[in-house]
C-alpha cells in the first residue's frame, strides 16, 4: 500500500524554533544565530561586540560547542550572562537545546541574545533555533571558494563578516572575490570586512547591529 | 554530519505515519532532497541503515530524489532554474529571488503493508 505523506522532515524542529521565537518576540528580544567554521572568530567577535555595546545594550549569549565550556567562560568574564550548551557530538544546535537554556536567563533584562553555534560551515544552517536572523563569519584564511562550496549558509545568512583582514598580506585571498561570490548566492547580504584582532572595520558592524536592535524594538511596540 | 539528526526525525515521522495507517512493514520511503540543502545522500542512507537495522523497519528501501533549485523573480514574476547558485533573474537581472523548490527536505511517500 502506498501512503502519500508530504511532510517537511525538519518540521518538529521548525515548530520548536517557532515557539522559541514567539517567546523572544514577547520579551522584546532580538536574537541572532552566529555561524562559521571552527576558529573563524565567533567568540572573538562577541568579545569585541560586548565591549563596544554593553553600556548601551543588555546582552546575553548562548555558546554551543561539542565539548568544553571555554567559550562561555570567555564571555562570562565580561560580566555578561552566558550559558554553555555541550552538544556531545552533534555538529549543530537545534531548537530544543536552545529552549533548555531559557531557565538560566532573565529575558526581561535583555535586549539582545546571541547564539554562537557549533563551529561548522554546513550543518547549523539547516536548523532554525528561533532567531530573528542568521549571521556568519568567513575568515580570509579559509579561502575565497567557500561561498560556492557551502551555498546554504551564505543563502540563509543576512550578514557576512569577513574576518581576519589583518592577515590579508600573508594569504592568497581576495576579499572582492568573496564579496562577489557571496552576493551571487545572496544579493541582499550585508557584508562587513573586519579584524577582531585590530578592531578594524568593526565600528560599521556595531552601528548596524545597534540599528537592528532599535528597529526591532520599535517594530514590537506597534 | 547532521544526517544522524535528520535520520532520527525521519524515523519519528515514519513511525507516526505507520501507526496512523495501521501498517506493520515498511517497504520503502521516498524523500525529496533539495539541491541547496546541505545533505549528503550517501551519508543519510548510511545513517538510515544503521538506525533501522535490528528494528521493525530493517530492510526498508530509502529512495532519494534530488530536487533542482528553482526560483521566482519578485520583479518580473517569471520562474526559472537557478544554476550555479546564482540568485539573479535570467530574464530581467533582478536580484530579488524567492526559492520555489530545491531548498527543503521532505518525505513524500511511503510504501507499507
Ligand atoms: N589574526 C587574527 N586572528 C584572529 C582574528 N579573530 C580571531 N582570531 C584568532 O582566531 C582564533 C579562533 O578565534 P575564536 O574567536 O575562538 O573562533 P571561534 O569561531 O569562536 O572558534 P570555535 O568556537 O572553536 O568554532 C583565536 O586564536 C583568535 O585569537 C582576527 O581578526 N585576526
Ligand atoms: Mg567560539
Ligand atoms: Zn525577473
Amino acid at each position: 500500500m502506498k501512503v502519500s505523506v508530504v511532510k517537511n522532515i525538519l518540521e518538529a524542529n521548525d515548530r520548536i524554533a517557532q515557539e522559541n521565537r514567539a517567546i523572544f518576540d514577547e520579551k522584546g528580544l532580538l536574537v541572532f544565530n552566529l555561524m562559521s567554521s571552527p576558529g573563524a572568530g565567533k567568540t572573538s567577535l562577541l568579545e569585541k561586540t560586548i565591549d563596544a555595546l554593553k553600556d548601551d545594550l543588555n546582552i546575553g549569549v548562548i555558546e554551543g560547542d561539542i565539548q568544553s565550556s571555554q567559550d562561555a567562560e570567555r564571555i562570562a568574564e565580561k560580566g555578561i550572562p552566558a550559558v554553555q550548551i555541550n552538544t556531545g557530538g552533534a555538529c549543530h544546535l537545534d531548537g530544543n537545546m536552545i529552549r533548555d537554556t531559557f531557565k538560566e536567563f532573565d529575558f526581561d533584562a535583555l535586549d539582545l541574545l546571541v547564539v554562537e553555534n557549533v563551529g561548522n560551515l554546513v550543518c547549523p544552517a539547516e536548523f532554525k533555533v528561533g532567531e530573528d536572523f542568521k549571521a556568519m563569519i568567513l575568515s580570509v584564511t579559509e579561502g575565497e571558494d567557500k561561498p560556492a562550496k557551502y551555498p546554504l549558509m551564505f543563502r540563509e545568512s543576512k550578514v557576512l563578516l569577513i574576518n581576519k583582514i589583518d592577515l590579508l598580506p600573508y594569504v592568497d585571498c581576495s576579499v572582492d572575490r568573496i564579496r562577489e561570490e557571496a552576493l551571487r548566492i545572496n544579493p541582499e547580504m550585508v557584508i562587513f570586512e573586519v579584524s577582531c584582532k585590530t578592531g578594524g572595520g568593526l565600528e560599521a558592524w556595531y552601528d548596524w547591529l545597534r540599528e537592528e536592535v532599535k528597529q526591532s524594538s520599535a517594530a514590537r511596540k506597534h | 554530519m547532521h544526517e544522524m539528526s535528520i535520520a532520527q526525525s525521519l524515523l519519528d515521522i515514519i513511525r507516526e505515519e505507520m501507526q496512523k495507517n495501521n501498517a506493520r512493514i515498511l517497504r520503502s520511503v521516498s524523500l525529496d532532497i533539495g539541491q541547496l540543502s546541505a545533505i549528503v545522500p550517501e551519508s543519510l542512507s548510511f545513517c538510515f541503515e544503521v538506525m533501522t537495522s535490528g528494528t521493525e523497519l530493517e530492510g526498508a528501501q530509502l529512495i532519494m530524489n534530488m530536487v533542482p533549485l528553482r526560483g521566482v523573480c519578485r520583479d518580473c514574476g517569471r520562474e526559472f532554474e537557478i544554476r550555479d547558485y546564482a540568485f539573479e533573474c535570467p530574464h530581467c537581472s533582478g536580484p530579488h529571488i524567492d526559492t520555489v523548490s530545491g531548498q527543503g527536505l521532505s518525505i513524500v511517500e511511503m510504501e507499507v503493508d
